[in-house]
């Protein structure tokens, strides 16, 4: 299975998790250990930057796990672009999934706020991973101003609807030049085995694991799911046929 | 506005519809996906009474994909007890000779160290309604102090101007609790008789004035015990699809304030009883995935520890309804009587072998710029 490459890193597993709505962050560390996830996303409303000894951060003190911050609850581009200064210098990463989603009802994001921003932060040395929806032409206009990749919704955030979006979702990742990473709406290991048979680079995955009744063994589900997802991918899948082929083929008179 | 809708209903035909809906209605209701106002009239009638478990599961289910295996802790601060209102059912009550204060600096600084040593990140400001002893202008001034100690400050105050609001959003305001107490404007009166509380439709349109302010919370709710809980209800929950509607980037959450039977003082006309209040807390969760509900310690302790898992996403603990209740030991009258008086820690431990998460931080300042 090849590496991945996203931003100035290397990564083994294509399954990237999620901090948010387990019952304890022991349990949120254990789970996204089991993952074998290297990335992982961290809500900044929920941390306290101030504070060394965070109990969702110190959970998170692993070697081969690199942070995420998110700046999920911000409305605009200037709240995000401001929270980023304060994560990069607190938590020193320029890493950043760029959250912009004014509707808190569904948690849709807002395209017009996500890509000014985005410009912003890209300007500002940041490694932008945007969450946006399934729209290909933004997708390309984000890769053009220099994000890392492209975060697609496969439906709304803690759905578990799966791929809603599954036809753009293709047309996205047969465009894209940057890493396509699935995020939002993946509820079961078979929507994300799909994700990735359809050629997405990663998917990111948190309610599904974080409100199973066993956190741990759905995180190591995801985990085979996303490696068998990816190496069917890798090992090209049979294309689909609605006929059957014919027995006598009707160009067959050539070959006479 | 809101007022136009509610204009156009009979409260006396809609509390009919409510009584009148049967177990078939209930049990279509259950089957949705999705669920609207109709069928929220079913969950909350007396033919849902036989389907409260199925209720509960659905709840327990909804609230934990929304909102994970999390319960959030917040913790009212009392700054003053003045008021000119004469709310019958209150203890603020300006015609209440009691010891009345509303605390300086220093002791908002005192009060603040004690809640900071239990661990809260999140405050809600109290008083009651007087405006020039705890006004616009000693609310901002407290908020600007207060600051610096908190990721999320809210507010349960007199209703004021949008202007007023922007001001104090500019300074770190996130969340607005403004109850209507009862939307059966023919009666409304009877227990708001004289103060600005009296005027029914300032307070309607109050949500409005937040959200046109951009505020990132409003909290609704009536009173129950006031008229039938179950028609003010539905107005609570109508009054929220149009908020969600209008205001579509601020979030909601619904609280459950119950007055309950008391000797002396005002008594309830409608009495709600724990399966009823039940009822109404997973018929909220079915209609909206999303939507916060609240529960104070105005309940029992007993009461807390089960509905936590019926789609309650946020409580108070250790909470003090008095001004100076924290570290000044004023004695001043209490707003209500408090029926679980476990310490914040105390509450943590029972959210955590509930099997949840207590959280006490889930925004921060620099959030809102």
């Amino acid at each position: 299975m090849h590496d991945l490459i996203l931003g100035n890193k290397i990564f083994k597993s294509r399954l990237f998790t999620g901090t948010g709505k387990f019952s304890s962050n022991k349990l949120m560390g254990e789970a996204v250990f089991a993952s074998g996830s290297e990335l992982v996303t961290v809500a900044l409303k929920r941390v306290d930057l101030e504070d060394d000894s965070d109990d969702m951060l110190i959970h998170l003190n692993h070697p081969h796990l690199n942070l995420l911050p998110n700046t999920s609850g911000v409305r605009t581009a200037k709240e995000a672009v401001l929270a980023a200064e304060l994560a990069r210098e607190a938590l020193e990463t320029n890493w950043l999934k760029l959250e912009i989603h004014p509707d808190p009802k569904y948690l849709l994001p807002d395209p017009e706020e996500t890509l000014k921003a985005a410009i912003e932060l890209v300007k500002l040395g940041f490694i932008v991973l945007p969450y946006i929806q399934a729209d290909p032409v933004l997708c390309k206009r984000l890769e053009d101003v220099g994000t890392a990749a492209v975060m697609p919704l496969g439906s709304p955030i803690g759905s578990n609807k799966g791929l809603l979006t599954r036809d753009f979702l293709k047309i996205i990742i047969e465009q894209s030049n940057v890493p396509v990473v699935v995020d939002a709406g993946i509820g079961a290991p078979s929507h994300a085995a799909e994700a990735m048979e359809l050629g997405a680079d990663a998917v990111l995955v948190n309610t599904a694991i974080a409100v199973s009744h066993n956190p741990v063994q759905m995180a190591i589900a995801f985990k085979m799911a996303v490696e068998a997802g990816r190496m069917a991918f890798e090992a090209k899948l049979a294309q689909v046929s609605n006929h059957a082929n014919a027995s006598s083929p009707l160009t067959s008179f050539l070959n006479d | 506005m809101f007022s136009q809708v509610l204009d156009r209903l009979v409260w006396e035909d809609e509390m009919d519809k409510i009584y009148s809906k049967t177990s078939k209605q209930v049990e279509n209701a259950l089957k949705n996906e999705k669920r609207n106002i109709e069928d929220f009239k079913a969950l909350i009638s007396p033919a849902a009474k036989d389907y409260l478990e199925e209720m509960a599961r659905l709840s327990n289910l909804l609230t934990r994909k929304r909102f994970g295996n999390t319960i959030q802790l917040y913790l009212p601060l009392y700054l003053s007890n003045e008021c000119t209102n004469h709310c019958v059912y209150c203890g603020f009550n300006h015609s209440n000779k009691i010891n009345r204060i509303t605390l300086n600096h220093e002791e908002i600084l005192k009060e603040v160290e004690v809640i900071k040593s239990y661990g809260y990140e999140h405050i809600l400001l109290v008083t009651g309604e007087h405006h020039s002893k705890a006004g616009f202008s000693y609310l901002k001034e407290v908020m600007k102090l207060i600051k610096p100690y908190f990721s999320l400050i809210s507010l349960e105050v007199q209703p004021l101007e949008e202007e007023e609001y922007k001001d104090l959003i500019e300074i770190g305001l996130n969340t607005v609790y403004v109850y209507q107490e009862t939307y059966n404007k023919k009666r409304y009166n009877i227990y708001h008789p004289k103060g600005k509380k009296a005027d029914f439709e300032y307070r309607l349109y109050t949500p409005d004035r937040l959200g046109r302010a951009g505020i990132h919370r409003i909290g609704l709710g009536c009173l129950i015990g006031l008229e039938d809980w179950r028609t003010d209800s539905l107005f609570t929950a109508m009054h929220l699809r149009y908020l969600q509607k209008k205001y579509w980037k601020t979030k909601y959450s619904i609280s459950f304030p119950r007055l309950r039977p008391h000797a002396g003082g005002f008594q309830p006309n409608s009495i709600m009883t724990d399966s009823e209040l039940v009822q109404l807390i997973t018929a909220y969760r079915l209609l909206d995935e999303e939507v916060e509900l609240s529960i104070s310690v105005r309940e029992s302790q007993k009461f807390r520890d089960n509905v936590i898992k019926l789609g309650i996403t946020s409580i108070s603990a250790g909470s003090k309804t008095e001004p100076g209740g924290y570290a000044l030991n004023t004695h001043a009258l209490e707003q209500f009587s408090v029926h679980d008086n476990r310490s914040p820690a105390e509450i943590e431990k029972m959210i955590k072998s509930a099997g949840y998460e207590a959280v006490w931080k889930d925004w921060d300042s620099f959030m809102q710029k």
